[in-house]
């Protein structure tokens, strides 16, 4: 035993083939080499040292594989190894894993994405969209009209952390907080922070669409009635003009980002209670897929959407240039989900 | 050989295999046979997953910490502690979300939690593996296992009762999602069933030696037909297991129990040789029967 501890490390060599008295034990010495092969180059593959593997030894993975595949085949019907039989589906297993794996790498999975994958995933769920937009809208009445009766929907919407803004604060405590900073001290971080917050709140609306979508749309009614709260109080004031700026600046990226999680959300809660032709999980899984390119944009959507609300709308003063900026975006993003063409090999990664 | 006597327990364990048991059918028409993660391995896995990942997390937080400290202590260093909080925030962010995803998106299919037990994340339907698809199952840990946990620690320290019924309420809702993979029986979790993915064995499997390269005896003993008979290929696989183990003991009690079923006087000194010489002489028997399409799966077929 104490010499083994040695010795396993060298590789064994092959026996002759006329050493194995059986047939079968025959037919594996005379493949063992093609075998070993392969699971050298599977090895180095998960380790994920493809580029020390020979070019001739990467060129011949394909024709590896298929051999021990079909050795696999014909092993099955002819030994009674089960030795021999358990190491040949381990390793078909893992060469299948490797020969049919992902095969873009994060560059050209993100050329792919931004090059059409991601607005024809958005397009795709048209109509999750639509009811999002519907009940962020109607979120957003819900809280005005509220608010409006009762002063007190207010702080019960709100809650303690109004940064000054409530119903009782004047016109100039309102307008005061809309005023821009001085420098650009500690925006940084505030952005940092605005992104993590919104892209924690957009996956978890994404992810309560799975209890059929429910859950989705009472985040997004509770969160927009927030905002309809606000509107309300400062239109009291006659300032819904400028608050309407200040929001715009990053709230048309962020707002859009929101209601696609939640549509993304609301796509995978339908896919489910309405699978039609398909099964339940078989369409639960189209769904979740399509849905997770949406939701990878909404991140992006909300690293630029945190920028613009540490940096921009701190900085820039007037109504009118905010209102332009956020214009834009919206502009920008409209043009980008409906206009970018569907890349022909962009369902790739979600098709049947 | 002595099949009757397996324990229970160890009947119950292949009986659990055996549900775990799927097939795949690659490209080539092969059918591969797939073992699904049992759970206890998965949330093995998981736990050490979120070792790795709050410890990893924890030293990291430690260090930007240290280096925050000493830059106080020097003056107009202000900018420089900004760039350490925003580090910080996006830290956070990272390792809550892009743990799991980073490695799950690597060759090897998974974490280092899942690699340490031999299981990866497979698609359901046998295609590859896409990152939509590594991407959709893990935006759902949010509400499987954070917001549970969360909740869980919350409800300990100020107990359920301050909630009342909405706390059971939110509690039961919770509680769907972390044990929804007991409830299907392909152990699908919430992630697993909208992304199409399921977690499989992928065990690495060293090839044993051939066996029929000992020398040979088939002049030292010869079997006829009726003796090879007796038995089919469950008990030539575990007479194949019994000499890959090559414990003194088993060998003798397993060439005592087969001397008893063929008649033959068994002798001591041999064990190894003599149960070499039944192995292969009953391998190359049953594989000339399933060459002519004959098999035999086990004695009482």
């Amino acid at each position: 035993m104490a010499l083994n501890l040695f010795t396993r490390k060298t590789i064994e060599p092959i026996p002759a083939i006329e050493a194995a008295s059986l047939r079968s034990d025959r037919f594996r010495l005379e493949r063992e080499g093609d075998w070993r092969r392969l699971d050298e180059i599977v090895t180095a593959l998960e380790k994920g040292r493809a580029r020390r593997i020979a070019d001739a030894d990467l060129m011949e993975l394909p024709v590896l594989y298929r051999k021990t595949a079909s050795s696999l085949s014909v092993a099955r019907e002819t030994s009674l190894d089960a030795a021999t039989l358990a190491y040949l589906e381990a390793l078909v297993r893992r060469a299948w894993f490797q020969v049919y794996g992902p095969r873009v790498g994060l560059a050209g999975w993100a050329r792919r994405f931004f090059g059409g994958g991601w607005s024809a995933a958005v397009r795709d769920l048209w109509l999750d969209i639509c009811v999002a937009l519907f009940v962020m809208v109607a979120g957003t009445v819900v809280g005005w009209l509220l608010v409006a009766q009762d002063d007190n929907w207010y702080y019960a919407l709100v809650g303690g952390m109004d940064g000054g803004r409530g119903p009782s604060a004047s016109r100039e405590q309102l307008l005061e907080t809309l005023e821009p900073v001085a420098n650009a001290q500690g925006l940084a971080a505030f952005a940092a922070y605005l992104f993590s917050n919104n892209a924690g709140v957009c996956i978890l609306a994404f992810a309560m669409g799975f209890a059929f979508g429910v859950p989705t749309l009472l985040l997004l009614v509770q969160n927009m009635a927030l905002l309809g709260a606000m509107l309300y109080v400062f239109d009291q004031q006659g300032l819904l003009w400028p608050l309407s700026a200040w929001l715009s600046v990053h709230g048309t990226t962020e707002l859009f980002a929101i209601m696609l999680s939640g549509a993304a959300g609301l796509h995978i809660g339908r896919a489910m209670v309405f699978p039609g032709q398909r099964t339940v999980l078989a369409n639960a899984a189209a769904a979740g897929r399509r849905s997770a390119q949406v939701m990878a944009g909404c991140v992006v959507m909300l690293v630029i959407a945190g920028l613009l609300e540490g940096f921009v709308r701190q900085l820039v003063g007037t109504p009118e240039t905010r209102a332009t900026i956020g214009g834009v975006m919206l502009v920008f993003w409209l043009a980008y989900f409906i206009l970018m063409p569907r890349r022909r090999d962009a369902d790739e990664g979600i098709a049947r | 050989m002595n099949a009757a006597t397996a324990s229970s327990g160890q009947r119950h364990l292949t009986r659990s295999r055996k549900s775990r048991e799927r097939e795949l059918v690659t490209p080539e028409g092969l059918a591969l046979p797939l073992t699904l993660a049992s759970r206890g391995s998965r949330v093995g896995a998981l736990v050490m997953d979120l070792v790795f990942l709050y410890f990893g997390t924890g030293l990291v937080l430690l260090a930007i910490v240290m280096t925050g400290i000493n830059l106080f202590s020097k003056e107009d260093a202000s900018s420089a502690v900004e760039a350490l909080e925003v580090v910080l925030i996006l830290l956070m962010f990272l390792s809550h979300y892009g743990y799991f995803l980073f490695f799950e998106l690597g060759p090897r299919g998974a974490t280092p939690g899942k690699r340490l037990l031999g299981i990866r994340v497979a698609a359901r339907d046998g295609q590859r593996l896409t990152a939509e698809a590594v991407l959709a199952r893990n935006l759902l840990r949010d509400i499987e296992l954070f917001l549970p946990v969360q909740f869980l620690l919350y409800m300990a320290f100020a107990g359920v009762s301050s909630n009342g019924v909405m706390g059971w309420a939110a509690f039961v809702w919770l509680m769907i999602f972390l044990l929804f993979p007991v409830f299907n029986k392909d152990r699908m979790r919430a992630g697993d069933v909208i992304s199409g993915t399921w977690v499989v064995e992928a065990p690495r499997v060293k090839l044993a030696q051939a066996m029929s390269t000992a020398p040979d005896r088939s002049r030292d003993y010869r079997f006829g037909d009726a003796e090879l008979k007796v038995y089919g290929e469950h008990e030539l696989q575990v007479l194949e297991s019994v000499l890959r183990q090559d414990n003194p003991e088993a060998m003798r009690e397993v060439m005592f129990a087969i001397c008893r079923k063929i008649g033959w006087e068994a002798g001591g000194g041999y064990e190894r040789e003599f149960l070499e010489a039944f192995y292969n002489a009953l391998r190359g028997h049953l594989e000339s029967g399933m060459r002519f399409g004959k098999r035999k799966a086990d004695k009482f077929s």
